[in-house]
């Protein structure tokens, strides 16, 4: 936040990755790249809305997918079930999920939970809708919602995967962008004071409440926003890859490894996670699960040996090689 | 006294149940409008909790807190922030994550809505308690005498009507009293309502003009620091019972 009073150093860092990277498909168009790109791109958006509750406002939510299988189960079930447009059922399922953030939010903060209360207040609702979706024939139950492949883009189908990603990346970058306005802002302000110390907050006149309903209900929205672009992309989804706790865990993981409270590290942590479990399925061949052991060890790592992440590994190499040079 | 003056805050016969235990018993004060209104007593006499009523953390279970003519007491913290109370804590609650600047930024940030004008403030704030050559450093790295001052500079940075400074001075050295003692009264002198619950005697002599007395959780006595000190009832509540009448004995078997 400091130092960034200069607009061109707060927002140049983020429009040159959404260069470099937009730059990809030209340069490597293989599917198999772009396809791991895209699903990277969903977790990083997951992430990102997560580390607006988390990350900034100290809220750690165990229970995102909530929002994530809002956001997908709508913009799926309003196509196939309402023959609704796709970009009005995208925008629709933003909408539900960040009231669903605002509701779970509204119920949980007005009766004071905190810290790991929080956290399993939110499991617990996530792990409910997960059952309820599983159980009811409205959302085509264990069998799972199919999109109809109709590959135009008025139906927000695309034959390129490049374009997917294109699509995917602008939303990453658009949310990065926010999130660096609201680092410069009253909000984001209070939101952080609430994280350090909530009393004090309070005592300075936030209105702590308030603020962290804002917060859930944006962090909501954006994970929502992940979820339906990733049915979008599928075109396909069930109870456990919507609600399944899969995306509750990475939408946590890849801001605790790239960096908490930071507008790059969800991005970096999301594309790290995937590059490495990548490479993982390379080397050990397909080991189910393998790649949830290694997840599990990075935590360990880094919550042992660099709490800020690989951002703040980055500022204190930046630190030490300036005082060097100095 | 303040009679006749201009009275800002009064708590009007409040009182606080902790189950079994009555943490402050129908107590009344007044703080005057632009004073330095002192509230001292001996530990666990319930200055703390008293303060909490007024700032909003403990909700009084009888009696009114009058801010500016509007009972407060069933406000919400923040609301009374808005409405011109900030309040140090005893124990300090630093942003520790964040630098000395923005901290005191996110109290500026009550009546400053754009980031550009809570920073300066806080710069301003910052350089008027002694922490102007400390603003970049994180607030975790601040010696205690340096988080009191934070303390004082993100309450002041809300443009408070009425500063409740809850022990600013305990834990500092003498010469460091000495620093921050100016200080208080810079901000009084600005308009600042001041009430403060101090243990360091002499600041309280030196500084306030009213002084109330609590002794288990009752209002004891009240006057100015002279008369105070002089009432037998508070020598008799911080040295025991009996005490004055015993130094009375002592003075007069000197003399004699």
């Amino acid at each position: 936040m400091r130092g960034q009073a200069n607009p061109v150093r707060a927002y140049g860092p983020i429009l040159l990755m959404a260069a470099v990277l937009g730059a990809l498909p030209l340069l490597a168009a293989s599917n198999t790249l772009l396809n791991a790109m895209v699903l990277a791109l969903i977790i990083a958006l997951a992430a990102q809305g997560w580390n607006i509750l988390g990350g900034y406002g100290g809220q750690f939510s165990f229970g995102h997918a909530a929002f994530f299988g809002m956001g997908a189960y709508c913009t799926a079930i309003l196509q196939t079930r309402f023959g609704v447009n796709a970009y009005i059922a995208f925008a629709a399922a933003v909408a539900v999920g960040s009231l669903v953030g605002l509701a779970i939010g509204y119920l949980s903060f007005r009766s004071g939970l905190r810290g790991s209360y929080f956290a399993l207040g939110t499991l617990a609702f996530a792990e409910v809708f997960r059952i309820l979706a599983n159980a009811s024939a409205f959302t085509g139950g264990a069998a799972g919602v199919l999109i109809k492949l109709d590959v135009r883009p008025e139906t927000f189908q695309f034959a390129s995967r490049a374009v997917y990603f294109w699509i995917a990346l602008g939303l990453v970058t658009a949310v990065m962008l926010v999130n660096r306005w609201i680092e410069r802002s009253r909000f984001g302000a209070w939101l952080v004071a609430i994280r350090e110390n909530e009393d004090a907050a309070k005592a300075l006149g936030v209105d702590t409440f308030a603020v962290k309903l804002k917060a859930i209900t944006l962090s909501a929205a954006i994970t929502a926003v992940s979820g339906a672009f990733y049915a979008q992309y599928f075109l396909f989804l069930d109870a456990g890859i919507a609600f399944g706790p899969w995306i509750s865990v990475e939408a946590l993981l890849a801001p605790i490894i790239g960096g908490l409270g930071t507008v790059f590290g969800p991005v970096i942590g999301a594309l790290g996670l995937h590059f490495v479990s990548e490479m993982t399925r390379h080397v050990t061949g397909r080991i189910p699960g393998i790649d949830l052991v290694l997840y599990g060890a990075l935590l360990v790592v880094m919550v042992a040996f660099a709490r800020d992440g690989i951002i703040g590994l980055l500022m204190k190499l930046r630190a030490r090689l300036a005082g060097g040079r100095a | 006294m303040t009679a006749g003056g201009d009275v800002i805050l009064s708590v009007e016969n409040a009182s606080r149940r902790f189950g079994g235990l009555l943490a402050v018993d129908d107590a009344s004060m007044t703080a005057g409008r632009g004073r330095i209104t002192g509230l001292i007593g001996p530990n666990g006499a319930g200055k703390t909790t008293l303060f909490a009523m007024i700032s909003g953390f403990i909700e009084p279970t009888a009696g009114r807190i009058v801010f500016e003519g509007a009972d407060i007491a069933a406000l919400p913290p923040h609301r009374r922030a808005i409405a011109g109370i900030a309040r140090t804590f005893q124990i300090v609650q630093p942003f520790a994550g964040l630098s000395v600047r923005d901290n005191i930024a996110v109290g500026a940030h009550l009546r400053r809505p754009g980031r550009e004008h809570a920073l300066a403030r806080a710069d301003e704030v910052g350089r008027l308690v002694g922490l102007g050559d400390k603003l970049d450093d994180p607030a975790s790295d601040l010696t205690v005498s340096g988080r009191k001052r934070l303390e004082l500079a993100r309450a002041l940075a809300t443009d408070p009507k009425l500063l409740l400074l809850d022990e600013v001075l305990a834990g500092l050295n003498p010469s460091e009293v000495r620093d921050v003692v100016p200080v208080i009264r810079s901000i009084r002198d600005t308009g600042v309502t001041i009430v403060m619950v101090e243990h360091v005697m002499q600041a309280v002599m030196s500084l306030c003009e009213d002084i109330f007395v609590l002794a288990q959780g009752r209002i004891i006595a009240r006057g100015g620091p002279a008369e105070v000190t002089r009432d037998p009832k508070v020598v008799e509540a911080y040295l025991g019972h009996g005490a004055a009448a015993r130094l009375v004995a002592r003075e007069g078997a000197d003399h004699g």
